[in-house]
C-alpha cells in the first residue's frame, strides 16, 4: 500500500517548507496532535513529505523514529504521492458475498496494476479497503470521496476511464 | 409549495441520490414547480434507495428505487394523483418500517440532520433537559435501570461503566465515542452520524453531565468522509444553539467535543488502541487493568462507548430506563439496530427489540438472497463473528443466545452468503484480516494469524490434514486464551464456526475423491 520513501535528498514533489511549517505550528498545541497533523499534511501535499517528519518530531518533542512509526502504522498515510484520483475498493466479507474481490481483481488486471499501485498515466491509484459501511449495497467503492454501490465490471471500468479524463 | 425529502446518506449517494436530486431541481424549475427539497439521512432501507418522500396530507409518501430516468414521471405523479409504479405509499406504513421499533433511529431519515430546530421538533433534547434536572447520580441510575449494554460488541453494562468514571476523582475526565466502525456488514454508526448526529451529541453531553467530564471526542474512521463532515457540521450547530460549550442550556455545566479522524486501522476500534491513537500514537492495544474508566485518555478517567450506546441514552433519559428495559429479553434489554447486508435482496438497518431470530430477519425483512441463489451461510457480528448454516437460523439475536451458538452478536452486523461461498476461504480470510490489521503487540495475534493462514493453506492442499487440523485447534486455543484483546482472541470464532458448521468445505481430499 505504501511506496518506500525516496532515499536521496532531492526536494520531494510539491514540497513547500513554509506551508508545512504553518500546518505543524498551527496544530502543535492540539491534544494528541500527531494524527490531525498528518491528515492536514496529507491533505495539503497529497502525501506526507519526508522533510515534514523532522519538523513534526521537533514540534511534538518526539524522535523522528517515533513519527516514522506513527506514519507506517496507519494504512492511510502515504510516503509518496498517489495518482490524481484514488479508488478504494472494498474486499471485506459483505462485499465478498457479492463478488467484490473478483470485480477488483479484474479491474486491476485491465489497468495492468497491482493493489496500491498507480496507472502509468498517473490518473488513478487503486487501494484495497476493508469496509466502507456500504454493506447493504455491496460491492462498494469510494472514488476520491464519491461512494459507489453495487459495483460491477462495467461501472468499475467506466469510473477508471472517467478518472483518466474520458480516455480508456 | 411541495416539500420533498431525499437522503444524502453515503449509501443513498452510492446509489445515485445526488444525481436524482439535481434532476429533480432542474426539472421542477423548467416546469415552474415550486418545490422544497430537504436532504435527510436515510431511514435505513438501503434496498429502496434512492427513496424520495413527498409531504402529503396522508403523511410522507415514498417513491423507491428511483433512477434518473424516472424523475420526469415522478414529478408528474407528485403533481397529479400520485399514481406511479414506484409509489410505495405512506412510508411509515410500509411493513419493512412498520414492523420495526425505532427508538435510537426514530429521527434518522426523517429530519434535516444538522437542524437543531428540526431535531427538537421531533423529540430531541428532552433527554438532555431531564438529565439536567436529575443530576449526576440519578442519570447513572436511570441508565443502569435501562439495562443498556455496550453496543460496540463487548456488551458491558453502560451504567456500571459510567458509575466507575463518576466515582473517580480527577481534574479532567473525558467522554470518548468509538465511531471506528470497522466491522464489515455494519453501518449503523455511520447512518446515525449522517442522519441524526445531534442525537449522538445529546447522548455524549448527558454522559458528560453524568460523570463530570467536560470534554469529548468522536473518533470516526477515515473511510467515512460523509459522517465526518455531517458530525462536524452538527457540532458547530450544537455550539451555536448552546447545547455544547461552557454553559449547556444555561445550566452552568460545561461540556464540549470535537471530531477526530482515524487513519485506516481496524484495530483502533478496540478501545485502548483507540485511546493511544487519540493521544497521537500508533494504535497499540494496552493491557487491562488499568481500565480506561480509571486511566483512559491521557491517563484520565474516560468513558469509552460506541455510537449506538451513547445515541440510545437520550431516549432512555426522556422516557425512563424502565420503559427502555421493557423491550428485549433476558439480559439483552432494549432495542438492537440490526444491519442486514451482503447477499440479501432487501438489506439495510432494522431496529427491533432483542430476540428476533436470524431466520425471521433474513426471510421477513431480507426476502432471501440478492442473487436469487440458495442461502448457505450467515456471518453475525463482523469479521470476528461466527458463520452459521440454515439449521442455526432460529438462533435469537441477543448477546447470550449468540454466544451459546458459538458466535457473538458484536455490533449487530449480519452478512448473508449464497451457495457460492467457500467457508474454507472465509476461514482463511479471517486469519488474513487479523494478520493485516493486528497491532503486533502480542504474539498469539501477531504470529498466530500468519501461522493460521499457512495451516489453512496446507489443509486446502490436502497435506497432512489430520495433523494440521489438530494444529489448527491448538493455534485457535492459544489465540483465544493468550491474546491481549478481542482481535486475536476472537479471530478463532469465524474459523472454528466455519469448520464446525461447514466441515464439508474443509474436506478437500474427500471432495476430490467424490468428484473423481
Amino acid at each position: 500500500m505504501q511506496t518506500a520513501p525516496a532515499t536521496n535528498e532531492a526536494t520531494p514533489p510539491g514540497w513547500d517548507k513554509a506551508r508545512a511549517h504553518a500546518i505543524i505550528d498551527g496544530m502543535k498545541a492540539t491534544e494528541g496532535a500527531a494524527l490531525p497533523m498528518l491528515h492536514a499534511l496529507q491533505e495539503a501535499f497529497g502525501y506526507v513529505p519526508h522533510p515534514a517528519e523532522a519538523m513534526m518530531a521537533e514540534a511534538l518533542n518526539l524522535s523522528r523514529a517515533e513519527i516514522r512509526g506513527i506514519i507506517s502504522f496507519y494504512h492511510d498515510f502515504r510516503q509518496a504521492p498517489a495518482g490524481r484520483h484514488v479508488m478504494k475498493l472494498c474486499v471485506a466479507e459483505a462485499c465478498q458475498s457479492m463478488g467484490g474481490p473478483g470485480v477488483a481483481e479484474r479491474l486491476l488486471t485491465r489497468l495492468g496494476i497491482g493493489w496500491g499501485e498507480t496507472t502509468t498515466d498517473g490518473s488513478l491509484t487503486v487501494e484495497k479497503v476493508y469496509c466502507l459501511g456500504l454493506c447493504a449495497c455491496a460491492p462498494a467503492a469510494l472514488l476520491d470521496d464519491v461512494p459507489v454501490g453495487r459495483l460491477d465490471d462495467d461501472t468499475a471500468t467506466l469510473l477508471a476511464a472517467e478518472a483518466a479524463g474520458g480516455m480508456t | 409549495m411541495i416539500t420533498l425529502y431525499l437522503s444524502r446518506d453515503a449509501a443513498s449517494l452510492a446509489l445515485g441520490a445526488d444525481r436524482v436530486a439535481a434532476a429533480l431541481l432542474r426539472d421542477a424549475a423548467t416546469h415552474g414547480l415550486d418545490i422544497q427539497l430537504i436532504r435527510t439521512g436515510t431511514r435505513g432501507a438501503v434496498w429502496l434507495e434512492p427513496l424520495l418522500e413527498v409531504a402529503t396530507p396522508r403523511g410522507r409518501v415514498g417513491y423507491g428505487q428511483l433512477r434518473l430516468a424516472d424523475v420526469p414521471s415522478i414529478l408528474d405523479a407528485i403533481t397529479g394523483d400520485g399514481a406511479h409504479a414506484l409509489n410505495i405509499g405512506p412510508v411509515e406504513a410500509h411493513p419493512w418500517f412498520a414492523n420495526q421499533t425505532r427508538l435510537t433511529f426514530a429521527r434518522c431519515g426523517v429530519i434535516d440532520p444538522v437542524s437543531v430546530a428540526d431535531y427538537e421538533a421531533h423529540g430531541g433534547l428532552a433527554g438532555l433537559r431531564r438529565a439536567l434536572e436529575l443530576g449526576s447520580a440519578a442519570i447513572v441510575e436511570e441508565v443502569k435501570t435501562s439495562g443498556l449494554r455496550g453496543r460496540g460488541g463487548a456488551g458491558f453494562p453502560t451504567g456500571i461503566k459510567w458509575n466507575t468514571v463518576r466515582g473517580a476523582a480527577a481534574d479532567q475526565k473525558y467522554i470518548v465515542c468509538n465511531a471506528d466502525e470497522g466491522d464489515s456488514g455494519t453501518f449503523a454508526d455511520r447512518m446515525l452520524m449522517e442522519g441524526d448526529p445531534l442525537c449522538l451529541i445529546e447522548g455524549m453531553a448527558i454522559a458528560g453531565i453524568a460523570v463530570g467530564a467536560t470534554k469529548g471526542y468522536v473518533y470516526i474512521r477515515s473511510e467515512y468522509p460523509h459522517a465526518v463532515a455531517t458530525m462536524r457540521a452538527a457540532i458547530v450547530a450544537a455550539r451555536r444553539a448552546g447545547l455544547l460549550g461552557h454553559d449547556i442550556l444555561g445550566s452552568g455545566i460545561a461540556y464540549d467535543m470535537d471530531v477526530r479522524v482515524g487513519a485506516g486501522a481496524y484495530i483502533c476500534g478496540e478501545e485502548t488502541s483507540l485511546l493511544d491513537s487519540l493521544e497521537g500514537k500508533r494504535g497499540m492495544v494496552r493491557a487491562k487493568p488499568p481500565l480506561p474508566a480509571l486511566a483512559g485518555l491521557f491517563g484520565k478517567p474516560t468513558v469509552v462507548n460506541n455510537v449506538l450506546s451513547l445515541a440510545s441514552v437520550p431516549w432512555i433519559l426522556a422516557h425512563g430506563g424502565k420503559a427502555y428495559a421493557d423491550y428485549g429479553q433476558g439480559r439483552s434489554l432494549g432495542t438492537l439496530p440490526v444491519q442486514l447486508a451482503g447477499n440479501v435482496k432487501r438489506g439495510g438497518l432494522i431496529e427491533v427489540p432483542f430476540g428476533l431470530s436470524l431466520r425471521r430477519l433474513i426471510e421477513d425483512w431480507g426476502h432471501g438472497t440478492a442473487t436469487g441463489r440458495k442461502f448457505r451461510a450467515v456471518q453475525v457480528g463482523g469479521p470476528l463473528g461466527g458463520y452459521f448454516p440454515d439449521r442455526l437460523l432460529d438462533t435469537a439475536l441477543d448477546y447470550e443466545a449468540m454466544a451459546a451458538a458459538g458466535g457473538l452478536l458484536g455490533h449487530g452486523g449480519v452478512v448473508v452468503f449464497d451457495d457460492n461461498v467457500d467457508l474454507l476461504a472465509q476461514a482463511r480470510f479471517a486469519f488474513e484480516f487479523c494478520a493485516t490489521e493486528s497491532c503486533g503487540k502480542c504474539t498469539p495475534c501477531r504470529v498466530g494469524a500468519v501461522r493460521g493462514m499457512e495451516v489453512i493453506d496446507k489443509i486446502a492442499a490436502g497435506r497432512d490434514t489430520d495433523r494440521n487440523f489438530s494444529l489448527l485447534d491448538d493455534l485457535c486455543e492459544t489465540m483465544t486464551d493468550g491474546s491481549l484483546c478481542a482481535m486475536g482472541g476472537l479471530t478463532p470464532v469465524p474459523v472454528q464456526t466455519a469448520l464446525r458448521n461447514f466441515p464439508e468445505d474443509f474436506d478437500r481430499a474427500g471432495r476430490k475423491l467424490a468428484a473423481d
